[in-house]
């Protein structure tokens, strides 16, 4: 059938109508979501776990009966304002990239003598685990608002980002799915959960500058670790190691991918 | 004694908004854990707010309150009065926290 | 229509340098990952759980190629895919009984089951298709994803002849037959579905009478 140019130009302004119709329709449920994350966001529950965190911090603890308040974070001892934002990063006492996890394990252990493997094996949300994610709560709360600023400069930062970037492309499991999956297009969602694209800034700070969480859904507090953790679950994937090079690798890609990003956590999830 | 509460109180033109976020579990009593046993019930049933000793909120929840509950509610204050909040549980357990309404 | 508006030269100059600023930038924290330390990374980052093996984290083929991104888009990347194609179709048996089509009741609860293979699952968990997380299958289902084309209406739309139930079958069985880095798993050469399950879920989709066809 030959379209005459007049009834093309009509065929154009309805296929533009439909489209717009849908995408309103699209944008108006986004919009109400995000009514809806602004009236739940007074009385975040993450709140409870960060005032705990700040206890912690300043309880001694441990066969060597101290506190975390000499604990350096990477601006300084004891310094916690802004530190959460430049991390992961490299640190010249372990010779190595930590994330934020991995860092206060290294804390908790030098400081009050608390084995980082008693940390790694517990469970997450029991135990040194539970008190992890309130210090990890209270960690971040001090970077809120701030942008992030992840360095690039030290060799062993540049070849994290390098492995992170592999590690994000990593095809295994029998699903033979990657982070890239599902990270890695704009516009993706799983049934109907959008799926940030990590490759982009965008993408990596609406991930990296949300996580840790509240998740209403099962009243838990969930720190970055938990996050990729529960990822590479449904991946079918292995378990990954606590504090891994694999996961301070995966976090090294999003924190750079996201620099320059505002940083929301703690945050909440559905 | 449970963990404590967040509670922000702030005064504007002789209203007082009161947000009260509580840490607790809130079992409803109809969860089963892993092994498919039932999680018993264990929830705040009473939460009382008096400002300045007089009761201005006294709630009873029932088990449709969620985990880690929040509140929020206005009554007719000043600045600096001395709030205090206090929840009862099925246990039982009590907890009390105060705070000045700034 | 209105003819499009003349860009100068000059701006298309401009914006070839800001795009190939964001390559530039990148380039400056690239630094080569050998083989050897990635794969020790890996290896010692991971450990089994539940029926979650190591093995898992061994690639194949298949997985090595896809991983690669900068490899596949090179000439020699394009042909080793052709390559990974052939060699994913030739381990892909048609069912043993003859027949293509099952019960499509049983399909859709198959395409609706995102169950099962995690290491949470126990062995016994029925493993599902997952389906539904990525496509859009029965309309009256508006919870789909949308990482893989929509399926309403499938064998409505074209018809139901013998190459596309060989077709069809083949795809479930391994997407990777005809595409060698589709993003949708290869449920019957990880044998993550039955052969009875495929065919449940082929009636799901070419059954004249399923809701899907309708």
């Amino acid at each position: 059938m030959k379209l005459r140019p007049i009834h093309f130009q009509r065929y154009l302004t309805c296929v533009a109508l439909v489209f717009f119709t849908l995408n309103t329709q699209a944008q108006s449920t986004a919009d109400e979501i995000a009514k809806y994350r602004e009236m739940i966001a007074d009385g975040n529950p993450s709140e409870l776990y960060e005032m705990a965190g700040e206890e912690l911090w300043k309880k001694p603890a441990g066969p060597k009966n101290a506190t975390l308040e000499k604990c350096d974070l990477g601006m300084g001892p004891g310094i916690v304002d802004g530190a959460a934002a430049r991390l992961p990063k490299y640190f010249k006492d372990t010779n190595r990239v930590q994330d934020l996890e991995s860092r206060l394990m290294t804390c908790m252990e030098t400081l009050q003598g608390i084995s980082a493997q008693s940390v790694i094996d517990a469970k997450f949300g029991v135990g040194p685990k539970k008190d992890m994610d309130a210090i990890v709560a209270y960690v971040v709360t001090h970077s809120k608002g701030s942008k992030v600023n992840v360095s690039v400069k030290h060799p062993k930062e540049k070849m994290m980002y390098e492995m992170g970037k592999r590690a994000f492309n990593f095809q295994g499991g029998p699903y033979d799915f990657s982070c890239a999956s599902c990270h890695s297009i704009p516009g993706r969602r799983i049934r109907l959960q959008d799926l940030p694209d990590i490759t982009t800034p965008e993408g990596a700070i609406s991930g990296w500058g949300y996580w840790p969480a509240y998740r209403v859904s099962s009243g838990q507090f969930w720190t970055m670790q938990q996050r990729i953790n529960d990822c590479l679950r449904q991946q079918r994937l292995p378990f990954p190691i606590y504090g891994s090079d694999f996961t301070i690798a995966l976090s090294m890609y999003m924190a750079q991918n996201a620099n320059g990003g505002i940083i929301q956590t703690p945050g909440l999830k559905r | 004694m449970p963990d404590p509460m967040r509670i922000r109180a702030t005064e504007k033109d002789g209203i007082v908004d009161v947000k009260i976020l509580m840490r607790h579990d809130m079992e409803t009593g109809q969860r089963k854990d892993a092994a498919g046993k039932t999680v018993p019930a264990w929830f705040i049933q009473n939460l009382n707010v008096k400002a300045q000793g007089k009761d201005v909120f006294n709630a009873h929840f029932g088990s449709a309150i969620s985990k880690d509950p929040f509140l929020n509610f206005k009554y007719k204050g000043s600045k600096g009065d001395k709030l205090t909040v206090s929840w009862l549980d099925t246990k039982g357990e009590k907890r009390v926290d105060e705070l000045l309404v700034s | 229509m209105k003819p499009f508006k003349k860009i100068s030269y000059g701006t298309y100059f401009l914006m070839s340098i800001i795009a190939s600023f964001g390559l530039v930038t990148n380039s400056f924290a690239q630094v080569a990952v050998s083989d050897a330390a990635f794969t020790k990374m890996v290896r010692e980052s991971f450990r089994a759980e539940g029926i979650a093996g190591l093995d898992r984290i061994e690639q194949d083929a298949t997985q090595k190629l896809c991983s690669d991104t900068k490899f596949l888009m090179t000439k020699a990347g394009a042909k080793q895919a052709i390559e990974i194609q052939k060699q994913n179709m030739a381990t892909i048996q048609q069912p043993s009984d003859g027949n293509y089509i099952g019960d499509w009741k049983s399909g859709e609860a198959i395409a609706q089951s995102g169950r099962g293979a995690t290491w949470t699952d126990a062995k016994e968990v029925v493993v599902g298709g997952g389906c539904y997380n990525c496509h859009e299958i029965n309309k009256k289902e508006l919870s789909y994803g949308n990482i893989g084309p929509s399926l309403w209406n499938y064998g409505k739309n074209r018809g139901y002849s013998k190459e596309l139930m060989t077709y069809t079958w083949n795809r479930i069985n391994n997407s990777k037959a005809y595409n060698a880095c589709s993003n949708m798993p290869r449920f019957a050469h990880f044998k993550l579905l039955t052969e009875k399950q495929i065919q449940d879920v082929m009636a799901l989709l070419l059954d004249p009478n399923s809701p899907v066809n309708q």
